[in-house]
């Protein structure tokens, strides 16, 4: 066990090193110049190639690259160039609240999913089935800035019940999570359904049923254990897919997370912000791939862990 | 369980009564009776067998006395099913779960997928005790322990923490007894409990299942294809045909005077062991496989840097030749390396040693060095089903090796679909359809001509008939046997059944985990066993014939707990294979392994 979680994370950290390259190599490949970001459009060019300088821009991409990996190594992710402060702040200072909504998106997600899936599985081929499937599939299809709008425009605007943006309270928690959620709610809804109904015909179940066992032990210790398993793997995957909607979600509710913080850094083309916003939410991406794969075999014991 | 002291007190009430009893099914065209009339009583103690062949419908009769009949599709369509003073088919959904293992229970033919994986062995006994209040959440474990026991598990008190995945099928199946005897039901259904199981773990739970209906006074339902199972455990029989009942009578009477002309073909179709025809001395015609020294060894990975840390040695050391026009038999039991002979054969698994394939060394070979030899080596698989492609029509798979060949081309390959078509017993018009819309025998039919498009000159068939029909299995033996006489071809035939092996072997090589046992020719192999171990293989054999007492299983100590995994650096302790004469061979009494 501890030297299979050893391996997995020396894995990890290769993973990581990886990731740390390709994202760095690409930036440096991007035609717009961070530095007349910096200097602002009426500056000469002296004062750009002077701030080039400065920040190291002029030196061949693998000394930038080494002196990138040397800084990460020792913690230090650089400093941002447009606002006064260290990455490492910055992301420190934001982090909290993303995760805050991550979580409880995981939750809405799972929890919304699980019950359509198995309600669906349940129900199978019945008007409840069917309209819950067509449910999920307005969940996965729509995009989720209209979700967030539409969310805000019902439930803020009109009725009142939750606030229109910003950050604090469990009201301010409410809709965020839920426009984040739903799109993963779509997709474990139909996967939990799948599988539902792929274990509800095996032979367990069968002998679940000969053995006199109601219909909700059944479903509930044979069925459900069976049919999450293969959940299990997609939550950590999952990940990533939170982070492309974090920056879209945060942005519609002014959720003050890394995910704004990127799409500012994006736009003013933020080096040091952008590559220290992809190794969070690449760590983030690593992590939960490696904590689902350690959950797996306390749930299925055919699994073991090697 | 109130009717239990009114039947246990002898009177001749019978406990199950189906009357009349028939089951619909919903299909696209329209609803099929797939259960026509059924009628029988099962007395308390009794052993009822429900015969037949794949479709008659003996399953959907254990399901629809169960209530587990597949909803909506299925459905009762008439007559009644009585459990004493109960009428089942009346019962509503609570009702009949508090029938279901208390009264009635059931254990099934695959006891791997039959168990939930994720549940201990304890926690899937308990749940029926508790779930019957049968006893306290207190008393339940100890309960578990005892049922365990009662079924002669080994070692019970581990088995209790273990995964199903952990137990050999066997002890599997044993724990689906426990489960299925936990609350003493008057009514035991087994349906084709051992058909999934070697031969000698057959017979132990044949021999169970006996032992514990007399120690309870269970009425036991046994649903099996196998006449040979019926033989043995049946007081009555009843032979099923397309949903009808074809005969109904007590067993010996039913084996010794078969009154119709289904039960007469049925019966003379089921191979008997020392009933197949002298065949001639093996020929000293040419040598076409020679396999010398054969070892396969599959490596187990584990740790920080995923050293291997263990080896399987699936095949060790293992030697035999197969002559032109010959068949030579690997018999064993799962996990014995026959399969996997046939595999490296075919270069399908990385092996050392030597194999000679019509006089070309095969070792070596890369992939596309291997493909002239392989035309003269083809396998046919014992699930035809799963072995042809569902999406591409059987013309096009038959001759799809002559394409990879590039050996024909255009029209000539529709002239050679044609003609194995008939060469195999098919109608060439069948050419276009598809695999679903053939039966289980002539799909392996369709095997066979995918194997013979290339005129090989050895057939592998890894367990071809198995999955088969006795009368379909008879039918696609005689024709293998035909395509040999007429183009002598060699086989390796790889099966557990020691009957069918008796009919088509020339030679027989016995083996286990990985090692050759015995072996040279077939009467001498099959008749005069010499190794402990065909002895017992021969003796688990189930008889078709009521009337024979069957002699005990010799022992073969710890035939279920032997494994051929070895640590990196230890070996099995290899064989010695001594001499007796006219090619019979058999290993010395083995030593304690170092």
């Amino acid at each position: 066990m501890w030297g299979y979680l050893l391996r997995r994370l020396f894995e990890s950290a290769l993973i990581l090193l990886g990731i740390t390259f390709v994202t760095f190599v690409l930036l440096y490949l991007v035609p717009a110049d961070p530095a007349r970001q910096i200097a602002g459009r009426s500056a000469t060019a002296a004062t750009v190639d002077n701030i080039r300088n400065q920040l190291g821009l002029n030196d061949p991409l693998v000394v930038q690259y080494w002196r990138y990996l040397t800084g990460l190594a020792q913690g230090d992710m650089g400093r941002s160039y447009l606002q006064r402060a260290e990455v490492s702040s910055l992301i420190a200072s934001r982090l909290p609240a993303s995760l805050l909504l991550m979580v409880s998106a995981i939750v809405t997600e799972l929890i919304m999913g699980l019950t359509i899936g198995v309600v669906a599985a349940l129900r199978r081929n019945r008007p409840v089935d069917h309209s819950l499937m067509i449910f999920s599939f307005v969940a996965i299809s729509a995009p989720q800035f209209v979700i967030g709008i539409l969310l805000l425009y019902v439930f803020a605007v009109q009725l009142g019940w939750f606030p229109i943006g910003g950050y604090g309270t469990f009201a301010h928690l409410v809709l965020p999570s839920i426009t984040l959620g739903l799109l993963g709610a779509g997709w474990y809804s139909r996967m939990m359904r799948s599988s539902m109904i792929e274990v509800l015909n095996q032979d367990l179940v069968r002998t679940a049923r000969a053995k006199g066992l109601s219909k909700l032990r059944i479903v509930a210790g044979h069925v459900m254990p069976n049919a999450i398993l293969p959940i299990i793997a997609m939550i950590g995957i999952d990940i990533g897919l939170f982070m492309s909607g974090i920056v879209v979600v945060e942005s519609v509710f002014g959720w003050p997370g890394i995910g704004q913080l990127a799409w500012q850094a994006i736009q003013r083309i933020d080096i040091p912000v952008i590559m220290g916003v992809t190794m969070v939410s690449a760590t983030a991406i690593v992590l939960g791939n490696l904590i689902a794969d350690l959950v797996a075999p306390l749930i299925d014991p055919r699994i073991k862990t090697k | 369980m109130t009717q239990a002291g009114d039947i246990g007190s002898g009177g001749r009430r019978p406990v199950l009564t189906v009357h009349d009893l028939s089951v619909q099914v919903a299909t696209d065209a329209g609803a099929k009776t797939v259960l026509d009339g059924l009628s029988f009583d099962l007395m308390p103690g009794e052993t009822l067998a429900l015969a037949g062949e794949s479709g008659s419908g003996k399953s959907m009769t254990a399901l629809a006395i169960m209530g587990l009949l597949p909803k909506p599709m299925a459905r009762i369509s008439g007559g009644s099913i009585r459990l004493g003073e109960t009428d089942l088919t009346a019962l509503g959904d609570s009702g009949y779960r508090r029938i279901r293992s208390a009264r009635v229970a059931m254990i099934f033919q695959e006891p791997m997928t039959s168990l939930n994986p994720l549940m201990t062995v304890q926690r899937q006994i308990t749940e029926v005790l508790l779930e019957h209040g049968a006893c306290s959440r207190r008393e339940a474990p100890a309960r578990a322990l005892r049922l365990l026991r009662n079924v002669r598990l080994t070692e019970p008190e581990r088995r209790l923490s273990q995964y199903p995945h952990e137990l050999s099928g066997g002890m599997r199946q044993r724990v689906m007894i426990a489960m299925a005897l936990a609350c003493d039901p008057e009514v035991l259904i087994a349906d084709e409990p051992t058909t999934a199981l070697d031969v000698t773990v057959q017979a132990e739970i044949l021999d169970l299942i006996r032992t514990l209906q007399a120690e309870h006074g269970t009425a036991v339902l046994m649903i099996t294809h196998d006449m040979g199972v019926v033989a043995e455990m049946a007081d009555r029989v009843i032979v099923l045909r397309q949903g009808r009942q074809e005969e109904g009578a007590p067993v010996r009477e039913l084996f010794a005077r078969p009154r119709t002309d289904y039960t007469r073909t049925l019966l003379a179709a089921v191979p008997r062991l020392g009933t197949a025809p002298d065949r001639p001395v093996p020929s000293q015609a040419k040598k076409i496989v020679e396999v010398d020294d054969l070892s396969v060894r599959f490596n187990i990975a584990s740790g920080l840097l995923n050293r291997t840390v263990a080896r399987v040695h699936a095949v060790e050391g293992v030697s035999f030749h197969i002559r032109e026009g010959e068949t030579l038999a690997l018999v064993g039991e799962s996990g014995c390396g026959k399969s996997t002979i046939g595999k490296a054969l075919l270069g399908l698994v990385p092996w050392e040693g030597s194999i000679r394939i019509d006089g070309v060394q095969t070792r070596g070979r890369s992939r596309p060095a291997m493909r002239p030899v392989l035309r003269d080596i083809q396998m046919v698989f014992q699930d035809p089903g799963a072995s042809l492609d569902a999406r591409m029509n059987v013309g096009d798979q038959v001759v799809e090796p002559m394409r990879v060949h590039g050996l024909a081309s255009g029209s000539e390959l529709v002239d050679r679909a044609e003609w194995l078509f008939r060469r195999v017993g098919l109608s060439p018009d069948m050419l276009s359809r598809y695999p679903h819309e053939f039966s289980g025998g002539q799909r392996q039919r369709v095997c066979i001509a995918r194997a013979l498009s290339l005129s090989p000159k050895v057939i592998i068939a890894d367990e071809s008939v198995s999955a088969l029909d006795v009368s379909v299995q008879a039918q696609v033996l005689e024709l293998l046997q035909e395509l040999q006489e007429q183009d002598g071809l060699s086989y390796l035939f790889i099966s557990h059944d020691m009957a069918v092996i008796e009919q088509v072997a020339d030679r027989v090589v016995v083996m286990r985990l990985g090692q050759v046992m015995e072996d040279g020719p077939r009467d001498a192999v099959l008749r005069r066993p010499q190794h402990p171990y065909t002895k017992r293989l021969l003796a688990a054999v189930p008889v078709p014939d009521p009337t024979r007492q069957r002699s005990a299983i010799p022992d073969f100590a710890g035939v279920e707990m032997d494994s051929p995994v070895f640590p990196v650096g230890a070996a099995p302790f290899r064989v010695d294979l001594q001499d007796l004469g006219q090619g019979h061979r058999v290993a010395r009494a083995e030593t304690p392994r170092p």
